[in-house]
């Protein structure tokens, strides 16, 4: 889990085909385990649909690895790809 | 400035289509404060501490993973060089091979699958725990899984020690012949200049000027820097290497946070970002074909040794901005039976070993995985490793051999090792090489620009 002194924001990216429900079906996951979403962004590149949700941890229920099993699950029953992340991993790797 | 899709698609793409992962994360151990002249005691200390922080190692890896989404594919230990913790012990095959079977023992029950370090620093001279050490690896190599062994074999301020490399190409032969297809030797890596804090197998260990605890990272990613290669054709050389510098520097930023906060949350102190590329048998995970991605018609081709050379230097200046703890190899990894690319060189006939020891003195870590026929004499191998380690000693930088000579298999055919370790096509060698110089022994000293002082 992360700590009380670091960010707790963590972003879920979804890649693969455009289809009806994706926002809806993350944003029950997310309510269940009582995780706010603080940003949505989408764009279509290299022919694939990106999705971008910046999510915060602050206050949620279960941890980093039970979200990811209940975001596997949509991700397989909507065959499309979605992982999830410490929004670190992208500050450290694209800013100087 | 919050994080855009394009660099959140961009890193996601690395992991998910580019095989990019965190190829290791090795703990070095001190084990010093456990010999005794007492085996059974000086085993079930060594045996504890490894089983105790080999279980945490696999623990806190398995949670960085589901934080940052990057795979950490394998979790290694390295300790300090078993000759010097043989030291009080007796001189014999049999108290040897114990320690090794108690350290193999120790990291299958702890879920670790290489445990480095079973090897000794005799690049000047042997003890005779060290000697028997070197008589012990047939025997302790063989009946065991998970340990790695090294040998240091020659440095430039100490000269090449010609006389256990000779000895050396007898140990291989025997190694060779105590196990399927001569697999052994794929566990023991000789070297000239080896560093003390490489994360990578076979040769990891932690030396004697380590702490007792250090988590060193070794980062991978060939795939990444083939696709950003492939993806700009048409820019010239001075532009294609900004454009590897600037994809290594965010593979190896991801090392150093998954490295640090690792060391953090075990209570160790964070050792070096290894910004070796590391292929692997997958699917686009080749060192060669980046190379071949960088124009060249098929690696071993006249061109790869300036391309190999301008992927080294760009990987470290990439590296080298991202970490301030860059160390161990950081190299390139030509292996050739773990990397398809050299795989269909070598059948091809672009590659032959002539051209791999050309290739590994611009840049590479050295003659690796690469095999020979069984009936090679010990002294043409001896001969190949002595001369890949001039390579090291003459030029100030780490060479180091891992040859595997196939017992009833001739060059031409294929030998298949399975697994994280691929397969080969067996090289042709010659089957006399340098039979009067090998027998001379004694030391080759060391060269003039080991008189810097």
């Amino acid at each position: 889990m992360v700590t009380d002194k670091e960010s707790q924001i963590c972003i879920v990216t979804v890649t693969g085909k455009d289809k009806v429900g994706i926002i809806a079906n993350l944003s029950i996951a997310m309510s269940k385990a009582n995780i706010n979403i603080v940003d949505v962004n989408q764009k279509i590149m290299e022919d694939y649909f990106v999705m971008t949700m910046a999510c915060d941890m602050a206050k949620a229920t279960i941890n980093m690895e039970q979200i990811q099993k209940r975001l596997d699950r949509i991700a397989k029953n909507m065959s499309l790809n979605i992982t999830f992340q410490h929004e670190k991993i992208f500050k450290m790797m694209h800013r100087i | 400035m919050s994080i855009t899709v394009e660099e959140v698609f961009e890193t996601v793409n690395m992991t998910v289509h580019q095989h990019f992962d965190i190829r290791t994360v090795t703990l070095g151990i001190n084990l010093k404060d456990c010999m005794d002249r007492d085996l059974t005691k000086f085993c079930n200390r060594i045996y504890k501490r490894i089983v105790e922080k080999g279980k945490l190692l696999n623990i806190y890896a398995d949670k960085i993973q589901h934080k940052y989404g990057i795979p950490i594919t394998n979790r290694r230990i390295s300790v300090t060089p078993v000759s010097l913790l043989l030291e009080p012990l007796p001189r014999t095959t049999k108290a040897a091979v114990r320690v090794v079977k108690t350290l193999d023992k120790a990291a299958s029950n702890a879920g670790i699958d290489f445990l480095g370090g079973f090897g000794a620093m005799v690049q000047k001279g042997m003890t005779s725990s060290d000697e028997n050490l070197i008589k012990s690896i047939p025997e302790a190599l063989s009946k065991t899984k998970r340990v790695c062994g090294f040998l240091n074999l020659a440095s430039t301020q100490a000269g090449m020690n010609m006389t256990a490399i000779s000895e050396f190409g007898h140990i291989l032969k025997k190694l060779a012949a105590m196990t399927k297809d001569g697999i052994g030797c794929a566990k023991i890596a000789v070297f000239a200049n080896v560093p003390e804090d490489n994360p990578f197998m076979a040769g990891a260990n932690h030396g004697v000027g380590e702490p007792d605890f250090s988590l060193n990272i070794g980062i991978s990613g060939p795939g990444v820097v083939r696709n950003v290669i492939a993806s700009n054709p048409d820019c010239d050389l001075t532009a294609l290497s900004e454009v590897i510098k600037g994809t290594v520097f965010k593979i190896t930023r991801a090392g150093e946070l998954i490295g640090r906060e690792m060391a953090e949350q075990m209570k160790v102190d964070f050792g070096i970002v290894d910004i070796s590329l590391a292929s692997t048998t997958a699917k686009g995970d080749s060192v060669a074909q980046i190379i071949e991605a960088m124009g060249v018609s098929v690696m071993g081709r006249p061109g790869s040794t300036a391309a190999l050379a301008l992927l080294i230097d760009a990987v470290k200046k990439g590296g080298a901005m991202a970490s301030g703890n860059v160390g161990g190899l950081s190299g390139t990894f030509i292996p050739v039976s773990e990397d398809d690319g050299m795989i269909k060189a070598v059948k091809s006939g672009a590659l032959n070993l002539e051209k791999l020891e050309a290739l590994t003195s611009v840049c590479s870590v050295g003659l690796d995985m690469f095999a020979v026929p069984g009936n090679t004499p010990a002294e043409v191998l001896s001969a190949i490793i002595a001369d890949e380690l001039a390579i090291g000693v003459a030029n100030n930088k780490t060479t180091s051999v891992r040859v595997i000579p196939v017992p009833g298999k001739r060059s031409g055919q294929m030998v298949h090792f399975g697994g994280l370790l691929g397969s080969a096509p067996i090289m042709k060698v010659p089957k006399i090489a340098a039979p009067d110089f090998i027998a001379r022994q004694g030391r080759i000293p060391a060269p003039i620009k080991a008189l810097r002082n």
